[in-house]
């Protein structure tokens, strides 16, 4: 697998060793929310309280967000912007390129600072960066994958489908 | 590829329109936003130019619902048709589960439909994605304009490969939940 791609399924016991090291960022941070997603848009996990924010939307905005600035890095000659950072007048974002596929992306108020924030995304991401890399280089995808779908799946999918597309 | 998140019991399709510009791609992104009910989709982001032309690309969310235990969503995209922005539309590309090829019926158009399914094949080999292994369908749009070739000229000028094709008119509805059935159940049944 590329890194310049997404990974295929993720398993239950895959983001186990996520959510420790993400709760621990949050409290440290000061953030409100922190969010991983792959660079296709979706979301792979988050921790904290994301607020009745539209999650979807966020990592589909988020991956182009970072995108959009590795085009602009090699327009001024750099291979890559490593984080971007936007100040909102209540809320502020920072972004951390994981991995070369994955972006973290935290959220915070004026509880905690730029500063504070950064520092703690620095020490994380390394780790973060190990736990994708191994996730993205395994041979076998998450044991759950291997029982397959439910046979009647995907029948009820398509009928949810002609439910949902009805003229 | 679909993404199935067995940790928060999520299925995540990435359904991108692919096609010339002002060839109705938002159009039919607009008529899905506005049919179907409202607790099924999310907001229909638009990142265009003043004159509402696309420059990056609109998103649109749409549950499924929940499916023997899945949360299933198709996340909808349409990319930016003018020949210049091929930036940004090779990054839509990444990580598309099914493709929707809009396009446009006039004869005039034939050239920027032909040019834009080569530029769709080559940043689909640039990442490596096997073109016949993918679900890709045709609409064929802007059937009521008196200047449109017919469905049998398309064919044979874009649809070598034989993939399912809709005969469509986005502006007024026609078609785009048809074309929409047909490759949202291509990438179900390549899932299953």
């Amino acid at each position: 697998m590329s890194h310049a791609d997404a990974i295929g399924s993720i398993g239950a016991r895959d983001l186990e060793p996520f959510a420790p090291l993400l709760e621990r960022y949050v409290q440290e941070s000061g953030a409100l929310c922190v969010l991983i997603v792959d660079r296709t848009g979706r979301l792979l996990t988050l921790a904290g309280d994301p607020m009745g924010m539209d999650e979807t939307s966020f990592a589909s905005l988020a991956a182009a967000d970072f995108a959009a600035s590795d085009q602009l890095a090699q327009l001024v000659g750099e291979k890559e912007f490593t984080a971007l950072y936007h100040n909102g007048l209540h809320r502020s974002m920072y972004l951390a390129d994981l991995a070369g596929w994955a972006v973290l992306a935290a959220l915070f108020d004026s509880r905690t600072t730029l500063g504070m924030v950064r520092i703690r995304t620095r020490s994380v991401v390394p780790r973060l960066t190990d736990l994708l890399t191994a996730l993205a280089n395994r041979t076998e995808g998450p044991e759950e994958e291997r029982e397959g779908m439910q046979a009647d799946w995907m029948s009820e999918a398509e009928d949810s489908i002609d439910r949902l597309f009805a003229e | 590829m679909s993404m199935i998140n067995y940790a928060s019991r999520e299925i995540n399709c990435k359904l991108v329109y692919y096609g010339p510009g002002l060839g109705g791609k938002t159009t039919n992104l607009e008529y899905v936003y506005n049919k179907v009910a409202p607790d099924t989709r999310g907001k229909l982001i638009s990142l265009a130019t003043e004159q509402e032309r696309t420059l990056f690309f609109d998103f649109l969310p749409v549950d499924l619902g929940t499916i023997r235990g899945f949360k299933t969503r198709f996340h909808l995209y349409t990319v930016p048709g003018q020949v210049y922005y091929n930036a940004s539309r090779r990054l839509i590309l990444k990580g598309v589960d099914g493709l929707v090829f809009v396009a446009d019926s006039q004869a005039e158009r034939m050239d920027a439909n032909i040019a834009s399914l080569e530029n769709l094949y080559e940043n689909l080999a640039d990442y490596g994605y096997d073109a016949s292994r993918l679900p890709i369908v045709l609409q064929w749009n802007k059937r009521d304009l008196p200047n449109s070739v017919s469905a049998e000229e398309l064919q044979s000028q874009l649809n070598p490969m034989g993939v399912p094709t809709y005969e469509a008119v986005a502006i007024t509805g026609e078609g785009v939940f048809n074309t929409l059935k047909g490759v949202s159940k291509s990438v179900i049944q390549a899932l299953s």
